[in-house]
């Protein structure tokens, strides 16, 4: 006779709160467009956007990296909303044709049925706003996540006022709530371009476009609109430290051909990349592949932009951001440059206070106490004897990516150290997964409040299995029926 | 058996703390692995290390506060527990396990709700008491599976990641090789630590360990202020507080699985949200506390639920701990090692951990207890 094990998943996972024909998730321009043509082909959509973000998780630099300079207009959700509403115009039409607009809402976890989660009723991506959770069903899923910020770190990079270039479109296009005043730019490509030009159109100062390579890298026109501004650009050189006080960074000191240079700011913002938001995609199991023209790891896409989830496409920035072939060894230039500029007690990882030392030794955090002889000759030379650098382990033994900003600050200067270090290119640098929640969410709110009977029922602290908890001593005498009854399944 | 070579299979804590002890004893060990050290269910579980019930477990607590010193690396381990019940009916059973504990010798104290609180602050005033146990504890599985293999390496252990072994080559009863992609390794003895693969590899020899295999989740916080125990289990819940604050939690459902010889399956589910309410009952004052991952083990699971412990074939040692494995590794590999080299156990009777006990198992024992994958849709 086949049964069903009481204390299995199946039929327990609870169906969705609600279906929609088509959800999207990312209000941006794409997935604006996306949720529009769904209504208008008569479609049920539920378009979903995490701005207005808290500002404490805007504090801990997720989803973006804002480095503390967003203005106290932040702290005000209402005025948020109103906005966000106000500088996405097309979001009007959404509401108007009928599409179920949330905002401050997040997507935090995708999932599909699949090998090993056979036990899902269907596909479902579950969200949370600033009360609670909830998971919802779908014929079709769009995500338009955008972009996240690429970030490498250097002397000072860990205080207020460095920060990252799609955090600074956000506050200033997005938002309107950016405190700096005078800031310096990393990079020369066009994503550094148009920042130093929105800046300027936002009466920032821009002091400065600092390049690695010998000369500008991006688009020659949007070079000339820069240059005419009267931006300089500072070629063929690197920065060496921030320094700054209380409010962070007051100047930042670049070396370039002409020796050591000051350049005084409020703001540091590293513009050299944004990298496609996959995490949501990567974390459901969607396919993947790295690609060089569109900016590192990306879903895999069809022709129609479906990514190898059933019925779920990708559009936008988090499907590809164009990007020029050598990209991805632009990105290993700067890290070089940067870390040749650096003692090794740089930060890699701001949670968890991790240094490129600490890092590259392999090194277990300094809070377990005083390291042995064989734990200090460890590093990552002797790692790499066994095998070729897996940054999920690195990141296991050092805690590099393991805090509250979910690695988004270092996961891409941890690939490029580890790649470097074991003579990879860059294309085929070691790759962190990503794990849902893909935003952090507190306990309270990602508990299903409303948890299902079977749920409860069918509940045991690890498998059920009525023989596994009888001491030795007792199996097979007549002791073991009492404790089968008593220890034997159902610890709720 | 000294000086003789040793291939172990798998290098997971079970195969590693094997390969760590014989090496200790002079043998030439190679562990194989499919992937990287500890990359299953030896770096993805809740680090517990209380297994009352177990034969090993004596040794296990002898050993654990020495490993540090003895593999030369930190492990994080930590001593003592408390269980703590959100129901009468919990502390009913907690307090059966307590008086089962004494009875087998092993120290705990009842506890009330203040008591409670003041070892683990963060529990909830709502909590009923529990049991505080003396022994017991918790690790950090990842260092410590990478402590075992670092340790072997320190003694001349050979680990070959990214190896996986394809067969066993046996001639007569005795098992002379194992064959992987990169070649045939020849060996005196062998040991099957493959987890909840290892079924597969001894089928190839006509051994038949029935095994089943599923997947298992955690979800973990940002870290909180350190608890006097972090060590808390309750409300259905295993895991710890680790050294850092973190709070890692498991339990509930599993998923049965179909697993080949390639890497097992292990997304994570919903679920994630129903161990977020449990722990957010249990610990009310963490609630804010955001969960900032999730993720799932394989976990290997014999018919009742106990290892297997045993030599086979003449020179085929199994080491199989059925989801109890992580807390019981100094232990399990020292009894590996005894079984490798010796034949025997040397601290403990172990016996009713043989193989044979599995003879006259129903065929369809899976079916019989719904351990089998659902369908897919
Ligand atoms: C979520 C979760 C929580 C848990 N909590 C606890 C706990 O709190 N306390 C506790 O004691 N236990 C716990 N466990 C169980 C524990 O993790 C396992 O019992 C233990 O890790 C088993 O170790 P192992 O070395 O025997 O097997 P594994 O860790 O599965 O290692 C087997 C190794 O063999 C390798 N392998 C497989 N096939 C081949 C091949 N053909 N060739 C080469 N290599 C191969 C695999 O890659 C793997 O590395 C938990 C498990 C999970 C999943």
């Amino acid at each position: 006779m086949t049964i069903r094990d009481a204390y299995a998943l199946d039929g327990k996972l609870p169906s969705p709160d609600a279906r929609f024909d088509l959800v999207v998730i990312g209000a941006g321009p794409a997935g604006t467009e996306a949720a529009i043509a769904g209504a208008r082909a008569g479609k049920s959509v539920l378009l979903v956007d995490e701005n207005p973000v808290a500002p404490d998780l805007m504090r801990t630099d997720v989803p973006l990296f804002y480095g503390l300079r967003m203005t106290g207009a932040v702290e005000t959700p209402e005025r948020m909303l109103e906005t966000l509403l106000s500088t996405n115009p097309l979001l009007e039409t959404a509401f108007e044709l009928g599409v179920e607009v949330l905002l401050g809402t997040s997507a935090w976890g995708l999932y599909a049925p699949q090998p090993g989660l056979a036990t899902l009723p269907g596909q479902l991506v579950g969200l949370a706003d600033a009360t609670r959770s909830w998971l919802i069903g779908f014929d079709e899923l769009v995500v338009a996540a955008g972009a996240r910020d690429f970030v490498l770190g250097f002397p000072g990079w860990d205080q207020p006022g460095v920060m990252g270039a799609m955090a600074l479109k956000m506050l200033l296009e997005r938002y309107e709530a950016f405190a700096g005043r005078r800031i310096v730019i990393l990079g020369s490509g066009d994503l550094a371009l148009r920042t130093a030009l929105a800046a300027l159109r936002h009466g920032i100062e821009v002091a400065g476009l600092i390049e690695v390579r010998a000369c500008v890298q991006g688009n020659a026109a949007l070079a000339a609109q820069v240059a005419a501004a009267g931006v300089p650009l500072f070629a063929g050189s690197v920065v060496t430290r921030a320094d700054g006080g209380a409010d962070g960074v007051k100047q930042v000191v670049i070396t370039g051909l002409s020796g050591e240079t000051s350049i005084a700011c409020d703001t540091v913002c590293l513009a050299i990349a944004a990298v496609p938001a996959i995490e949501l995609l990567a974390a459901a199991g969607a396919r993947l592949a790295v690609s060089a023209t569109r900016g590192g790891h990306v879903p895999m896409i069809d022709a129609a932009g479906l990514t190898s989830l059933a019925g779920v496409s990708a559009i936008g920035d988090c499907a590809g951001i164009v990007s020029a072939p050598d990209s991805l060894a632009y990105h290993a230039e700067w890290l070089a440059a940067l870390a040749r500029g650096s003692t090794g007690d740089t930060i890699v990882c701001q949670c968890e206070s991790v240094s490129r030392a600490d890092l590259l030794g392999v090194q277990p955090p300094a809070y377990l106490g005083a390291r042995s002889e064989c734990m200090a000759a460890r590093n990552i030379d002797t790692l790499l004897a066994d095998g070729p650098p897996d940054q999920d382990q690195i990141k296991r033994l050092t805690r590099a990516g393991m805090g509250l900003c979910q690695g988004r600050r270092c996961r891409d200067q941890v690939s490029l150290l580890l790649a470097a270090e074991a003579g990879l290119a860059p294309d085929a640098a070691p790759f962190t997964g990503y794990r849902a929640p893909v935003r952090p969410i507190p306990l309270g709110i990602l508990a299903d409040w409303a948890e299902a009977p079977g749920m409860s029922d069918g509940w045991d602290v690890w498998f059920g299995v009525p023989a596994q908890w009888t001491p030795y001593r007792d199996i097979g005498t007549e002791r073991e029926a009492m404790h089968i009854a008593i220890l034997g399944g159902g610890h709720i | 058996m000294s000086g003789s070579n040793v291939v172990v299979i798998g290098a997971g804590v079970t195969g590693l703390s094997t390969a760590w002890w014989l090496a200790r004893s002079g043998a030439s060990v190679t562990v194989l692995d499919k992937g990287v050290v500890g990359w299953e269910a030896s770096s993805r579980n809740g680090g517990g290390a209380s297994h009352y019930h177990s034969p090993l477990f004596q040794e296990e607590q002898r050993l654990w506060p020495m490993m540090d010193e003895l593999l030369g690396y930190p492990t994080e381990y930590q001593r003592g527990r408390v269980i703590a019940a959100m129901t009468e009916k919990q502390l009913t059973h907690y307090h059966y396990m307590a008086d089962m504990f004494l009875e087998l010798g092993y120290a705990v104290d009842r506890i009330d709700p203040h008591q409670a609180i003041a070892f683990s602050p963060l529990l909830s005033d709502a909590n009923l008491g529990g049991i505080h146990l003396h022994f017991g504890g918790h690790a950090n599985p990842q260092r410590t599976v990478q402590a075992y293999a670092w340790a072997t390496q320190d003694l001349g252990g050979r680990i070959l990641q990214n190896t996986p072994a394809l067969r066993l080559v046996a001639e007569g009863d005795r098992v002379t090789g194992v064959e992987t992609a990169q070649g045939l390794i020849g060996c005196d003895a062998v040991v099957v630590a493959a987890g909840p693969q290892t079924a597969v590899l001894l089928a190839g020899i006509g051994i038949d360990l029935p095994l089943s295999a599923a997947r298992a989740e955690m979800i973990i916080t940002e870290p909180a202020p350190l608890m006097p125990v972090g060590g808390v289990d309750g409300n259905g819940l295993y895991g710890r507080q680790t050294l850092r604050g973190n709070l890692a939690y498991g339990g509930g459902p599993h998923e049965w699985l179909d697993t080949g010889p390639g890497s097992p399956p292990r997304p994570t589910s919903p679920l994630s949200r129903n161990l977020a309410r449990r722990v957010a009952v249990l610990f009310p004052k963490a609630a804010k506390l955001r969960v900032i991952r999730s993720w799932a083990g394989v976990v290997e699971n014999t018919p009742d639920g106990r290892p297997v412990l045993d030599r086979v074939h003449g020179n085929v040692t199994i080491g199989v701990m059925s989801g109890v494995g992580f807390g019981l590794s100094p232990a399990s590999g020292h009894a590996l090692r005894d079984l490798v080299m010796d034949g025997q156990c040397s601290f403990a009777e172990i016996g009713k951990l043989k193989l044979d006990r599995f003879q006259g198992l129903a065929p369809d024992w899976r079916e019989q207890r719904g351990w089998f994958p659902a369908a897919l849709a």
